[in-house]
């Protein structure tokens, strides 16, 4: 719901880096998103598309990464990898326990690195 | 692949700003020793109903405002104003969440060292404030009886990140009207967030409301 705010970061962040490498045309810029996050690959992708165009980032594609949740126990603190999907029905490996999962990661977005020329 | 092309390492988080920002506030008011509580539910869960049973209970003792969200009205700042509670109200113009900068606008028009406690009531909905920090220092969300008890299923980062979960209208759950599971949500909700607070409360009957002001007088006095 909120792609737009977080498009503008996205162009903001790719710009500055593209500034501070000398890069006159961005080709790509691979995101890593938390599974916990609900922003829609394509409404993303339409939004850049709309705030690049006047821009040395305008055609760039927006790769996006799915970089999943992990938890931790809150009794033995195994850490546990899983998906949104998944994050319900998450039983430790360790433990067994059913509850008081802490969220370690699965809200970040990370803009991981840009192709540019 | 053209010779030219290079990989730029960006590693950034998109949020690192708004982040840097909500820590500074929230030493900020650390220093001014000002408990600000960031209050987040779908419309019409019973926010502003909560707002004013917490003030209500908790006047004598503590120096409150409440900072209102709305996407375009005045009506919730109005209500809390005619209790006698100082209201500000922001009008967030279409966006659907609160962000740090936004939040300090709000700030700027209330004299902070002169209160104990203020309150944000973010923007309706369970989806994009959960993804911003506002530099509160305690996140706090409603859930109400009606919107069902499959909600941390399908919200989880929200039920995530706030330390306190209200239970509102919980008077339904005496009638045939719902098959709400008070005991199932709360194991989804602990599942995700192994130290969450959560009080079940009426804000119409008044039921639950002293448990959770005693809890949020206690947690204030020991800042």
């Amino acid at each position: 719901m909120h792609e737009l705010p977080v498009t503008e970061k996205i162009l903001d962040i790719a710009l500055k880096h593209a500034a501070m490498n000398g890069a006159t045309r961005i080709h790509s810029i691979t995101l890593k998103v938390g599974g916990l996050t609900d922003l829609e690959d394509t409404w993303l992708q339409h939004y850049f598309d709309y705030l690049s165009k006047e821009t040395i980032a305008g055609g760039a594609k927006l790769i996006i990464i799915n970089d999943g949740i992990r938890l931790r126990c809150g009794g033995c603190k195994t850490m546990i990898e899983t998906s949104k999907e998944k994050l319900q029905d998450e039983q430790c490996p360790h433990c067994s326990a059913t509850q008081g999962f802490t969220i370690l990661s699965g809200r970040e977005y990370f803009i991981e690195e840009m192709l540019a020329e | 692949m053209r010779d030219n092309i290079k990989l730029i390492k960006v590693r950034e988080a998109i949020h690192a700003d708004n982040d840097a920002m909500a820590d500074r506030l929230r030493e900020e008011l650390k220093a001014s020793r000002t408990c600000l509580i960031n209050l987040m539910s779908s419309p019409g869960a019973g926010k502003t109903s909560l707002l004013l049973q917490t003030t209500a209970a908790l006047k004598e003792k503590l120096r409150m405002a409440v900072i209102e969200a709305d996407i375009d009205s005045t009506v919730d700042a109005e209500l809390i104003a005619a209790s006698g509670i100082e209201a500000i109200q922001l009008q967030t113009g279409g966006f659907c969440h609160l962000d740090v900068p936004m939040v300090r606008q709000g700030l700027d028009s209330l004299d902070i060292g002169k209160l104990d406690l203020i309150f944000i009531e973010n923007v309706g909905n369970l989806v994009c404030p959960a993804e911003f920090d506002t530099g509160a220092a305690l996140n706090v969300m409603i859930l109400s009886v009606p919107e069902g008890d499959d909600k941390p299923l399908k919200y989880p980062l929200m039920f995530s990140k706030c330390d306190v979960l209200i239970v509102n209208k919980i008077d339904y759950l005496e009638t045939p009207l719902t098959d709400f599971n008070l005991a199932a949500m709360e194991k989804r909700v602990r599942k995700i967030n192994g130290t969450i607070q959560i009080f079940p409360v009426s804000c119409r009957t008044g039921q639950g409301i002293g448990d959770w002001t005693d809890w949020l007088y206690r947690r204030i006095s020991v800042q």
